[in-house]
């Protein structure tokens, strides 16, 4: 039994119908084609999934998409649509805090939250704050480049 | 941070900030789960929850009658289907036969059984629970050291022994060095299988156009076009019908270096139903089927004067191959034997590896592969050698040094060390830390019952794979250059890049060797139908073998333009520079666009000259590259706990020339967490059953942010003779570098107890057992 889903996508409405058993990750990329937010492992553990949901930045492999009915969701490419990078990402760019990129939409949305909630947080701070999210090539380090430049810079 | 460049600057050595990130941070890129095909079907594959049983029966019917599935298939439908292929070849190797699906037997948990085909990802899934297997489960053995004890359950029934080869080397006169040796240290030291774990998980969507007998592959591979070969053979598919493109690729660190079953099951699966079909692999699959790294039992031997010089090492190598041999499989621990000596004057060498089969998924390439495991041997081995002659780990390090004015030099293993200045970057690193006041400081900490380490490793590791004879496949690389008419520059490489950057660092090159600004040239990589045949990304070989290619096609192009320029400046006194040609007697110029625009449109041509404006060179290198450096991690452990806190991390490496800095500090920062992910947390721990139970993110412990220390990183710059850049490669070092200081540093925080030795991962519980054993 398929249910209606209403959902706000980086600004713009999508309403389908689909199965209750389907991550909102899944969703994301397979029925609304924003494949920027990846699957890394669909239990909840690597974050490379993350987008924000009315607000909170969330695993969209750790629920259904109809959870999320009537939600407002940022995903990464909602982050740039303007065209112009948000802070975040220019900072991402300049610290070269990404090198195969597959986390970095998650590590991303990770970090904006991350600076919402403290605009000024130090190194031990920032680490903490991108705990959930795994990235295999860079060791963190110029992640933590990255946000603390995001910070300076205001974003 | 990266730095802004003005155009007539030159872009070599400057933090250039990559321009593959715009598609990446706005999530446009394209990974392979990210391709949509009309049509597309999608595929689930069946797995055996056994290590070791008889397949009695299967029975597909539910799952074939299942809505939405296309089609099942099981090891006898794919029987047409080559093997999968083992590229290396040893004396005496035994390769079992590696069916893409499993038929009559499993010989690991993970082994694909069925292939189920349905329209959608879901259903593919739900169908999979429908297949009934009857397995026989038979006994299994997952522990190499085990697997050669008399009587130990068969692997493979027709090798009861469970061997696949051994490999003897030796060099100098080992025998007579232990003879009139003064001391000599044992120790048993492993180095345990590890996950390689890149974020994406492998994938690939295949598609038949049955009319052309042509079959498009994408796959998240680091070897595209050796990919298309094989997978090509194995499918009886003629080459030239045959493209394999990469996407964009997230992350590889060596298992994505080879050729699996997979690839080939989704092409034929394509082939078979007539629709596109899309594979990708679990994260569970990812920790079950896809090669694992390291899975050595090493015993060495050190033998020594008492005044520290080092005279001989011996190893008996006990290499973990898993079930089967995956492309380079057996390959790895010869890496290992021809890096034992390291950096040092060892000129009597003995190694015999003993390949053994285990009822687990084979091991293969994995970050070093098989450099961290022999470097991580000697490195323990010097040091333990110190502790026996109460000498200072620096000290017998600097004592035994391969000195500067040696090279090249010809090692015991049968390598030629290309160049090196070993002790600069131990003094560097020694001063960094302020050596002298650390130890006082580490005094003053014993003196207060703190446990406080500090390590180092300097490491050699063999690079920029390398030349062809040395190689399982070609060792060369290749690179074309072409100009367009408006005298835009495109650069089509053999490797394949997936995060280390050489969309960036090859456009450095180009924009310098041309002089044209950076935005003009385009770096092109991954598609067999655009790309001429090139080798891949692996071994530390991307900008030191396919930036060498790409230098000498430059370096073609740029005599061609001259020689444009002399013929349209009426002049044979032409300078090319800045992009321009400029005639040195009248101060006239003619531009790189008015001489590519003149090359093609061709209404007159220097004399020999063809038109266009294209160059392609396939380099092959005379040698491999060593980089090189040292590595020293402080640690302080607690009692109580045992938890090792690395308080302290200094990485000095030597990888040559540097084309861009920014990158290769984060080549440096990523290769210490994998190395330090080995030294502390990971392990790929398989249980007497054969099962792997740390197979999921949840049992395997991934270096996290709030686990990793910061890394402080300096160089030293020794060229490399070897290619025209002067580059070494630095993908691997520091992992290379990594694992031998973080142990040493906990060894050498456990002394005053009297711990000797411990073996990785160095989790809190075996170093409070450790402890703990030390007390009693």
């Amino acid at each position: 039994m398929k249910q209606t889903t209403n959902l706000r996508i980086n600004g713009t409405s999508y309403v389908h119908e689909v199965e209750p058993r389907l991550l909102l990750i899944h969703y994301l990329r397979e029925v609304a084609g924003l494949t920027g937010p990846h699957i890394g492992c669909e239990t909840s553990i690597c974050g490379a999934c993350t987008v924000a949901i009315d607000g909170k930045v969330v695993k969209s492999c750790a629920m259904f998409a109809v959870q999320a009915d009537g939600s407002d969701i940022l995903t990464i490419e909602g982050v740039a649509a303007s065209g112009t990078l948000g802070a975040m990402q220019e900072a991402f760019w300049n610290e070269h805090g990404l090198q195969c990129g597959f986390c970095t939409p998650g590590m991303i949305m990770a970090s904006r939250q991350l600076l919402e909630r403290n605009p000024t947080p130090t190194e031990a701070e920032i680490r903490h704050g991108i705990d959930g999210n795994l990235c295999r090539c860079t060791g963190y380090q110029h992640i933590v480049n990255a946000v603390q430049a995001a910070a300076k810079a205001g974003a | 941070m990266s730095t802004t460049i003005s155009v007539t600057e030159k872009l070599v050595g400057k933090s250039v900030r990559r321009r593959e990130d715009p598609r990446l941070i706005t999530g446009t890129a394209t990974y392979v789960d990210d391709l949509k095909l009309p049509g597309m079907h999608h595929a689930c594959i069946l797995r055996s929850p056994h290590a070791a049983a008889k397949i009695r029966s299967i029975d597909i019917s539910a799952a074939q009658s299942h809505p939405g599935v296309v089609a099942v298939f099981t090891g006898p439908d794919v029987a047409g289907v080559g093997p999968v292929p083992c590229g290396a070849s040893l004396p005496g190797l035994r390769v079992p036969h590696h069916a893409i699906l499993a038929t009559g037997r499993v010989y690991y948990v993970g082994h694909a059984v069925a292939v189920v085909v349905a329209t959608d990802r879901y259903v593919a899934a739900d169908a999979l629970d429908l297949i009934e297997v009857d397995y026989e489960p038979t006994a299994a053995v997952a522990d190499p050291e085990k697997a050669l004890e008399p009587g130990a359950p068969a692997v493979h029934p027709e090798w009861p022994d469970n061997v696949s080869f051994t490999y003897h080397q030796e060099g100098g006169e080992p025998e007579k060095a232990f003879a009139e040796a003064e001391v000599v240290v044992k120790q048993r030291i492993t180095s345990q299988r590890l996950v390689p774990m890149p974020m994406e998980t492998r994938g690939c969507v295949a598609e038949y156009h049955a009319a052309e007998k042509s079959l498009t592959l994408w796959s998240s591979t680091q070897i595209p076009h050796l990919l298309r070969t094989l997978v090509g053979q194995m499918l009886g598919l003629i080459e030239n019908r045959v493209r394999v493109i990469t996407p964009e690729v997230g992350g590889g660190f060596g298992c994505k270096l080879n050729v699996y079953a997979e690839e080939a099951l989704t092409s034929f699966v394509a082939m078979k139903i007539g629709k596109p079909v899309k594979w990708i692999e679990s994260r569970r699959e990812n920790f079950l089927c896809t090669i694992h790294g390291r899975g050595h039992v090493d015993y060495y031997e050190i033998a020594a004067k008492r005044d520290g010089t080092v005279l001989g090492l011996r190893l008996k190598l006990i290499q973990d191959l898993g079930a089967y041999q995956q492309l380079l499989t057996p390959a790895i621990p010869t890496l290992s034997v021809l890096m034992m000596p390291g950096l040092y004057k060892f000129r009597n060498i003995s190694a015999d590896i003993v390949g053994v089969f285990t009822n687990c998924v084979p091991t293969d390439a994995y970050r070093g592969a098989g450099r961290p495991e022999a470097t991580h041997g000697v490195e323990r081995m010097m040091d333990l050698l110190a502790v026996e002659l109460k000498m200072d780990p620096a000290e017998i390090r600097l004592k035994n040094f391969i000195g500067n004015d040696e090279f090249p030099y010809a090692t015991a293993t049968g390598l030629s060390y290309d160049s090196g200045d070993y002790a600069a970057p131990l003094k560097k690193a020694l001063d960094l830390v302020n050596y002298r006041e650390l130890r006082e400081d580490q005094r003053k900490a014993r003196e207060q019952g703190r446990l406080m380490g500090i390590g180092i490793s300097t490491y050699g590791e063999l690079c920029a794979f390398g030349p062809s004879p040395a190689t399982p496949a070609g060792g060369w690389e290749s690179a074309t250059v072409k100009i367009d008419p408006s005298g835009k520059v495109t650069v089509l490489t053999g490797a394949s890049p997936h995060g280390q950057g050489e969309e960036t660092t090859f456009a450095q090159i180009a924009a310098d060797e041309l002089g044209v600004p950076i935005d003009d040239v385009i770096v092109l990589h991954g598609d067999t139908a655009i790309v001429q045949y090139g080798i891949g990304t692996f071994g530390s070989r991307g900008t030191a073998v396919g930036g060498a290619a790409l230098y000498f096609a430059l370096k073609d192009l740029r005599a061609k333009i001259k020689k444009f320029g002399e013929m349209m400046l009426e002049s044979d006194d032409v300078t090319f520079s800045g992009g321009v040609c400029t005639c040195n007697k009248t101060g006239n110029t003619v531009s790189l666009a008015q001489i590519a625009g003149m090359s093609y449109r061709a209404m007159r041509l220097p004399v020999n000259e063809e038109p266009g404006m294209q160059a392609t060179r396939f380099w092959e290198p005379p040698n491999f590259a060593f980089p090189f450096g040292a590595h020293i991690a402080v640690t302080e452990i607690d009692r109580e706990t045992g938890h090792v806190a690395v308080s302290r991390y200094v990485a000095v490496d030597d990888c040559g020339n540097i084309i861009n800095p920014l990158l290769v500090a984060g080549q440096v920062h990523g290769g210490v967490a994998q190395g330090l992910g080995q030294s502390l947390w990971e392990q790929a721990v398989y249980d007497d059953t054969g099962q792997l139970i740390t197979g999921e993110l949840m049992d395997y412990a991934v270096p996290k942010a709030t686990m990793m220390p910061w890394i402080e990183t300096a160089h030293t710059t020794t060229p490399s003779p070897v290619n025209p850049l002067g580059v070494k490669g630095v993908g691997e070092a520091g992992t290379i570098g990594c694992s031998p200081a973080v142990v040493n540093s906990v060894v050498d925080a456990l002394s005053p107890p009297g711990v000797r030795h411990i073996d990785m991962p160095m989790t809190p519980e075996k170093v409070w057992k450790v402890l703990e054993g030390a007390r009693a």
